[in-house]
C-alpha cells in the first residue's frame, strides 16, 4: 500500500509517501491509523485530532470507515487551501 | 440539466495564463456571455499580520484534476453552459501573481455568473491544493478558512 502525505503532515513525517505491507486484519482507514500510531509515535500528532484530517482512498475523498486493501493508495492531508 | 456538455479545459501548471487567450477559448457556438474570475496572490497575511514575500502551492496530482472535473460536471448539470475553463497554478508565486482562473461561458449571463461562483466556492473547499506562505525565514502553511465552508451553503438548495 502507498500512503501519501501533503502540506504540514508531509513535513512532519519527513517524506511525501511511503510503502507499507498491510497486514490482513487492517481492513479500513481507522484500523490503518491505529496501526500507524502503534508503529511510530511520529504519527500520533497527525492523528491526535482526527476530525481535522482529510482522507483520500485512490484519489477520492473517503472516511475513517472506508474499506481498504494492500493495492490501494491512501492520502492524509489537512483541509485544502487553494484558490 | 443541459443536453449538451460544454467545452471543458482543466490545467494545473507552473506557468502564468493569459486571460484574453482563455476568454477566446470560452467563446463557443451559442455563447452570449463569458464570466471570468481571476485569483491573485495577496502581499499581506491579515490573519497572522505578516508580509508575504512569496508562496509555494502544492497539490495532489491526479486527485486535483479529478476533483475539479467533478465540480465542473456539477456546474453544467445545474446550469446550461457552453464552456468551462479552470486553470490553477502551482509552485512558487509572488504577490500580485495570478494564481487561479475560472472562466464560464453560457448563452445568457446569469448562468455564467452563477456557475463561476459555484465552481470557485467548491474549488476552495475540495480541490487538493495547499499554500505555504514565505516571509524570509518564516514559513506558514495557510490554515483552512471556515468562511469557505459557509460559502457553500448558498448552493444547498
Amino acid at each position: 500500500m502507498i500512503i501519501k502525505y501533503f502540506s504540514w503532515i508531509k513535513e512532519h513525517i519527513g517524506k511525501s509517501e511511503e510503502q507499507i505491507d498491510l497486514p490482513n486484519y487492517i481492513t479500513n482507514v481507522n484500523l490503518l491509523i491505529n496501526y500507524l500510531n502503534e508503529l511510530d509515535e511520529k504519527y500520533n500528532i497527525i492523528f491526535e485530532k482526527k476530525e481535522l484530517i482529510k482522507i483520500a482512498v485512490n484519489k477520492t475523498y473517503s472516511s475513517f470507515d472506508t474499506n481498504i486493501s494492500n493495492s490501494d493508495e491512501i492520502a492524509f492531508f489537512p483541509p485544502v487551501t487553494g484558490g | 440539466m443541459s443536453k449538451i456538455s460544454p467545452a471543458i479545459k482543466i490545467k494545473i501548471q507552473n506557468e502564468d495564463f493569459d486571460i484574453s487567450e482563455e476568454t477566446k477559448i470560452l467563446h463557443q457556438n451559442n455563447t452570449g456571455a463569458i464570466v471570468n474570475f481571476v485569483g491573485v496572490v495577496r502581499g499581506y497575511d491579515e490573519k497572522n499580520d505578516q508580509i508575504i514575500n512569496s508562496m509555494v502551492l502544492e497539490h495532489y496530482p491526479g486527485m486535483t484534476e479529478a476533483e475539479i472535473e467533478k465540480i465542473i460536471i456539477g456546474s453544467y448539470k445545474r446550469w446550461e453552459l457552453t464552456g468551462v475553463t479552470v486553470i490553477h497554478r502551482i509552485g512558487k508565486l509572488k504577490p500580485s501573481d495570478q494564481i487561479v482562473f475560472v472562466g464560464v461561458s453560457s448563452k445568457h449571463r446569469q448562468n455564467a455568473f452563477d456557475a463561476c461562483n459555484f465552481i470557485m466556492d467548491w474549488l476552495k473547499t475540495k480541490a487538493p491544493f495547499w499554500k505555504l506562505e514565505e516571509n524570509n525565514n518564516i514559513k506558514n502553511w495557510v490554515e483552512f478558512n471556515d468562511t469557505d465552508n459557509q460559502a457553500l451553503k448558498k448552493w444547498e438548495k
